[in-house]
């Protein structure tokens, strides 16, 4: 979606329901380096809510977030 | 005392099914989001820890054990139960919505290295014992361990 950007690891958080992509999302960001790009795809609307929320809250950086019919599609990158 | 953590404290007082899965899914999202999060059971939310068995010693206790027996996967929701069918009910809702089931969201939690902590006054009170907790569950403590936690936290949570 973006070829600009390089991404480092992708995720398949489709069909999973909250707490679970978040907890996913947390684990995938531990395994990439400082300055890793995390690309995944959800189908739960409220990652759109939650993803931002638990970026802030970590002090990671989602670089662009957007619904594309019924994905979520996101770019994480991870700060720190 | 350490200062503050910028942790979350929850204080699992229900043994309601239905409060038992929001407060798992408070303490996973706080500890996938990196906090320090504590949760002290006390009262009817030891039943969410412990493994299941009859357990009580005196007369009391015993019925205390059998009419109210603990276990993730024996409580009922606090509204709707009606003697279990409302469980049925909701634990089916769930599946067809590929909701994460309580045991697994327990685990999840465990994994992520929530801690689990029983209240030991609550134990005496229901006869139930460290050997009716899931192995998982830390040593008991009392009120001022909880507190203690909760200065140290951001946000504490009473369910």
């Amino acid at each position: 979606m973006s070829p600009e950007i390089e991404v480092n690891l992708t995720l398949n958080l489709e069909g999973l329901l909250c707490p679970i992509p978040v907890v996913k999302v947390s684990k995938a960001v531990k395994d990439l380096p400082i300055g890793g790009v995390l690309e995944a795809t959800a189908t739960d609307p409220g990652v759109l809510a939650d993803i931002p929320a638990w970026a802030r809250t970590t002090g990671n950086e989602v670089i662009k977030i957007e619904r594309e019919g019924k994905l979520v599609r996101f770019l994480l990158r991870k700060l720190n | 005392m350490e200062n503050s953590v910028d942790g979350v404290t929850i204080i699992m007082f229900s043994g309601d099914m239905d409060k038992v899965m929001a407060a798992f899914n408070i303490a996973i999202g706080a500890a996938a989001s990196g906090k320090e999060t504590n949760m002290f059971f006390t009262f009817w939310g030891l039943k969410a820890i412990q493994k299941g068995n009859l357990t009580g010693k005196s007369f009391f206790g015993r019925m205390m054990g059998l009419m109210n027996r603990g276990g993730i996967s024996r409580i009922g929701p606090s509204r709707f139960n009606f003697w279990g069918i409302g469980r049925w009910m909701f634990n089916q809702m769930m599946k067809n919505h590929k909701i994460t089931p309580l045991a697994e969201l327990r685990q999840t939690a465990i994994d992520l290295g929530v801690k689990l902590l029983p209240c030991q006054m609550s134990m005496e009170v229901m006869e139930i014992r460290k050997e009716d907790f899931i192995d998982e569950v830390q040593p008991a403590c009392g009120v001022a361990t909880m507190l203690e936690m909760a200065y140290r936290s951001k946000a504490t949570l009473f369910i």
